[in-house]
Formats: structure tokens, sequence, C-alpha cells
């Protein structure tokens, strides 16, 4: 789920916000959609309760997520769906092509599906001599771009109209040179190209946004209808379906149904809704089968601090508030789930200490805590970041102490008797004449420093030490 | 051992320590946000789609469908579609360029109309592949809010909850409508 020759966070986002282009297209986009969410979310009175209940809901269920997964399988068995269970990507790939296979088919359309690109499935099926589509306008882009993607909800968010039409002219057949940038005329093209794929494909490959335990019905949300497309027309359907996607009952949807589309793409619904409990004699696919995936996620459950990672319903609302993510854009984070939500839910899916670049990701945020407020299921991402930076930390003792480290100590042998603090505060006091800069405020701050201080001070100010400590002026004051 | 036990066992492993009890799942939202109006909410919110809405009298429909389907030259009507529908040549939902459809549910705080496919609404693609997509719906299946819609519908049957016309905001986050379903939604609130 990781992306290949990404490199940790700080460099990646270096070269990311070099790019001003993607942070043109990133402000533009990340604004128009927060202006968006904000104004459907005040028109909900009761809103702070539906995420309390949204939250409970998930807590409830992955605390007993054994039986409810038991009960799903069961509910699915009896309405003639073939259930499946997957370790890890590998094995959910494996059967996926294995099922495409055994049809003899060599060409699945997709609905997009977050946990399809975790599990690589693209790349996987090619492997085995079958040929993916994507179907979703964004992803359609991303795929014809040979790109990856950057955003949950809109994976080609980083690409602006001009872009989408070179990609467009260059990648599709039915996008001659009249097709102009207007985002009409790009999507009647892309409704041209895959109308053809719609009607003749004999399998489409889904994921779920809910799997409901006590009837066995899946439910898929989108824009655009080509989920509907690929759900009802070919013969065959196979749904990847996390772990954590189960609820126990179809009432508890009345909570994520509000949540999900206001909190996602800022509207009060979204266009379609597709739920389906197994086979429907007569309609739509008459062959069905779901993979229940782990891959990483028995291990996130297994942290009692970031279990409540698994609540997550992939709108992406923290993404679009995240100061860092608005900058930095999502290939920065080197997986298919960047932002707010990625830097918590890779180190939980794949284990910390393993590289370097899984490590980096708690460290991408100032802790702000704007994706707490954004999330519509009250996932504490500062919490869990403070928490899994604890967990880098101690997986990485014993290895070469890092700088910060070092500094560390240094700050605990001086803090620790008052003797060394008071000689410090002294040696310090001598500093705060290097201050011939003024911060707002009028405190005095240091522009620049010789090496290694010039790495500080290349990028900001750092405030002069005072002329006295506080421990100084509060002797002379008791005296007087 | 299969996937599926060492799944379910690593669930087990998992969660065996977890002490924290469950918690109590709020449900005022349920009650709360009552609306006075909820057909007027609905056409409201219908509207606010760009779908096309009127309301109209029980006698006032066969007028109300024709112009709905006045720019079609072909529709499909689903078995069990309790209107008349005249004046327009019948075709199957490959070719058709409209289709009608009765609903099952309307929900007025979102402006939604749920099918679940039962009579006069067809199977899942004939609300799909016509570019033009007329939906009758009663007053009285109009309700307030999303948890009474999801009290009032059967899970066993599959159904296609549609808000507007086909829509997209992939590029740039600008909406646009019509994508891969109808490109235009008409909706007609019948009263009885």
């Amino acid at each position: 789920m990781t992306f290949l020759g990404i490199p940790p966070f700080p460099e990646a986002a270096r070269t990311a916000l070099g790019d001003t282009q993607l942070r043109h297209n990133l402000a533009h986009a990340t604004a128009t959609i927060r202006g968006k969410r904000a104004a459907v979310v005040a028109e909900v009175p009761e809103w702070e309760e539906l995420r309390l209940a949204g939250a409970a809901i998930k807590d409830n269920t992955l605390r007993h997520l054994d039986e409810h997964l038991v009960r799903l399988e069961r509910s699915l068995t009896e309405r003639g769906v073939t259930v499946h269970w997957a370790t890890d990507a590998a094995e959910a790939c494996d059967t996926i092509g294995r099922i495409a296979r055994s049809h003899g088919i060599t060409e699945v359309v997709k609905v997009k599906s977050m946990a399809t690109q975790e599990i690589g499935l693209n790349e996987a099926l090619a492997a085995q001599g079958v040929t993916a589509w994507e179907t979703d306008l964004a992803e359609l882009i991303v795929q014809l771009g040979d790109d990856l993607p950057s955003h949950i909800l809109v994976p080609a968010i980083h690409r602006n109209r001009a872009e989408i039409r070179e990609i467009f002219r260059a990648r599709m057949d039915t996008a001659g040179p009249e097709l102009t940038d207007e985002p009409a005329d790009l999507a009647a093209a892309a409704r041209r190209h895959l109308r053809q794929k719609f009607l003749s494909a004999k399998m489409a490959v889904s994921g779920a946004n809910f799997a409901v335990a006590d009837s066995g019905t899946l439910v898929v949300v989108e824009s655009e209808g080509n989920g509907r497309m690929c759900l009802t027309l070919p013969e065959v359907l196979v749904s990847v379906v996390g772990i954590e996607k189960v609820v126990p009952t179809w009432s508890d949807l009345d909570v994520f149904l509000q949540l999900l589309p206001r909190s996602s793409t800022g509207e009060r619904m979204n266009p379609y809704t597709s739920t389906w409990s197994g086979v429907t004699a007569g309609d739509g696919p008459q062959e069905m089968h779901v993979i229940l995936l782990d891959n990483g996620r028995t291990r996130a459950l297994a942290d009692e601090i970031g279990r409540q990672a698994l609540r997550c319903i992939r709108c992406s609302a923290c993404l679009n508030v995240c100061p860092v993510y608005e900058r930095t854009g999502g290939h920065a984070y080197g997986s298919v789930y960047p932002g707010p939500i990625g830097a918590i839910l890779n180190p939980l899916l794949n284990g910390v200490g393993a590289d370097a670049q899984t490590d980096s990701l708690p460290y991408a945020s100032s802790l702000c805590g704007a994706c707490f407020d954004a999330c519509p299921v009250r996932i504490d991402i500062p919490e869990v970041l403070v928490h899994l930076r604890a967990e880098v930390v101690d997986a990485r003792r014993g290895a070469r102490p890092h700088a910060e480290a070092v500094a560390m100590k240094a700050a605990a042998w001086t803090l620790g008797k008052s003797g060394r603090l008071r000689f410090a505060q002294r040696v310090s006091a001598l500093f705060s004449r290097l201050g011939r800069r003024r911060l707002p405020g009028g405190r005095r701050a240091i522009a620049r420093l010789p090496w290694p201080g010039s790495l500080w001070t290349d990028a900001r100010d750092l405030p002069a030490p005072p002329r006295e400590s506080f421990r100084r002026w509060w002797q002379r004051h008791e005296r007087s | 051992m299969s996937a599926r036990d060492q799944v379910l066992a690593a669930v087990r492993a998992a969660i065996r320590d977890s002490r924290s009890p469950d918690v109590e799942v709020p449900t005022g939202y349920r009650t709360s946000g009552r609306v006075p109006d909820p057909v007027g909410l609905f056409v409201e919110r219908v509207a606010d789609y760009r779908a096309a809405v009127r309301q109209c009298s029980e006698a006032e429909l066969r007028g109300a469908i024709g112009d709905a389907l006045a720019d079609a030259k072909t529709v499909a009507v689903p078995d069990g579609f309790p209107y008349p529908v005249d004046g327009v040549a019948l075709s199957d939902p490959h070719a058709a360029e409209a289709v009608v459809t009765t609903a099952a549910v309307g929900i007025a705080s979102t402006g939604t109309v749920v099918l679940d496919h039962g009579p006069g609404q067809g199977p899942r693609l004939f609300s799909l592949l016509p570019d033009i997509h007329v939906c009758v719906v009663r007053r009285d299946q109009i309700v307030p809010g999303v948890p009474d819609a999801v009290a009032r519908l059967d899970p066993l049957r599959a159904q296609t909850w549609i808000s507007g016309p086909s829509a997209t905001s992939d590029i740039e986050l600008d909406r646009v409508e019509g994508v891969h379903g109808p490109r235009n939604l008409r909706v007609i609130v019948v009263s009885r």
C-alpha cells in the first residue's frame, strides 16, 4: 500500500512545496470543498450528536468484531454470495484473479474503492493477464496519466482542467483535438469512453462503504453513476470489503448516510447510493463474491489508542482542513491514504519501526487539531499521532541517536539540577545581543546562525534569549 | 489454518484484552430536526440539485408526465407503472431516451428519491441507462429525514438512492451534472 520509491515525508514534502502549479491547484480545491462542507454541516443542528453516535457504533462494533464478521458471512452466504477471506493484499488479489480466470475474463471494470487501491489490485491483475478499467472520473485521470492518487475522494485533485485535457487527448480514443478544458466537456468525453466498457464488461470489482451484518447488505456511495453501471450490468461482481467496514444493523446506516456525504463532497446527499443484499433474481449480477480483507487491520485493532482509526469512513474531510496537506498534497505521504488519516493509518496498518518512510508520517503534522474537529466519527488524530511518535522513538532506540534525541538528553541533564539550569541561563543571556531583528510583538530574534544552527534559521526566526532569566528577575524583585 | 481462521484468530487476539465497556449510542438525532412542511422542503431541496421538480394533483398527472417527456422520442415504462404514459413511443431501457418510474420513499431534508425496484420502478438498469429519468413520488411517500427513510425501507430489497442528476466534482471540485447516469432528473410530486 506504500508507493515504491517515495522518500520519507520531509524530503517528499520539500519537492512538493517547490511545485507552484500543484500548490495552486490544491489551495483552490481544498478551499472550495471546505466551504461546501461547512455550509451543509451547519445546516444540521444535531451534527455533534450524529458524530457521537457514529463513533459509538463503530467502537462497539470493533469490540465484538469477530461476532459481527461471522454474522455478516452467514447473512451473505444465505443470500447467494460466496464469501472469501484474505489475510493480506496478495491473497485478496489472487482470489480476484482466480475468479476472473475461472470465467475466461480478461477485462474487468472497477468502482472507485480505497481497499482495491490499498491492495494494488490493478497491477496484480495485470500480472495475471487481466486488465482493470477504472471508471470513476478522477481514477480514470490518474490511470490514463500513469499517475498516483493524491486524495481519498478526488484522487486527481492535484491536476487542473488543462492538464486533464492533455491526458485525455493523449490517451483516450474518444477525445479528439476539439476537446476543450471545460469540465462538462471532459466529463462527456469520459462518458463516451466508458459506456462501451460498461455494456461489454462481464465482471466488476467494487469496494463497499458499509457492510451490514444482520442483513448482508453492502452499500456503495458515489456521484457519477459509474458505480451503478458496474454494480448492475456485469454478470459477476466481486466486492473487496475491509473487515472494519461492518456495521451491526441496517438502522445504523441512518447515522452514516448523514455523516458521510456532508463530510465528503459537502453535499446533503451524494447523487447515488446503491444497496444490495446478495443476488436479486433477474436484476444485476447473478454471481457475487465478497472478500473480507485484513491486511494490517487486526494489527491496528490490537493498538488500544490507535484502534479508533478503524472508525474511518474514508470521507477525506481531514485532508481538506489540514494545513500540511493543503501545502504538500497527497503524494508526499507515499500511500493511497494521505493526509492526517494517512499519517496514522499507514503506521497502524504497516507497523512502526519497519521502514523510514512509514515512521516519518506521524511527524507530518503540526498537531493543530483541525482534523479532529472535522472528523465525522471523532477520530482523535492528534492523540494517535503523539502516541505513534512515542512508538517510533521506542522502535528506534539503540539505533544511531538523532540530533533531536541528543538535544533532548542534554536538556534533560540541564533541567535536572537547579545549578545547571542557572549556569545555562547565564550563558544564554550572553547571546541575547545577537537578537538584531524584531518579531511582531517586539521580541528580538536571531536571524542567522552559523551551521548547524543555520538548519533552523534558514527557514525560521530564532527568538533571542532574554537578557535576564525569570529567576534572576524574581530574585531582584523579591529583595526590593 | 485457513485465511478465515487466521483473520478471526487475529481479531480475537486483538480485542481479548480490551477492558473498555460498550458505550451507549445516542439516538436523539432520530427525533430532532423535525420539519413543519416536508413536502415543501423536499421540492426545494430536489430543485437545489438542478433537477426539475413539479407538484400536481392526480388529475393533472397525465399532463405532467407528458410535459416531462416532451423532449424524448422514446420512453421505457417498467411493469406495474400505475399511471398513463402517452404520446411517446415505447422502447426497452437500452435504447430509450427516457424512463418513467415510481419511487418507494422521498427524503425531504436531502431531496432524495429512493427506489426499491418494486412494481413501477423496474430493475436497476431501467433508471440508469436512459438520459432522462422522470420519477413520480406520492406526497405520502415523503418523509422528513434520513432516519425515517431507513426505518421505512426493507434492507433485503436492492435500493437506489437518487439525489439529483448524475454528477462529478472530480475536476477542480467544480460540480458538473451528467456523467454516466441520467443527465436529467425530473421529479413529479403527486397528491391524492
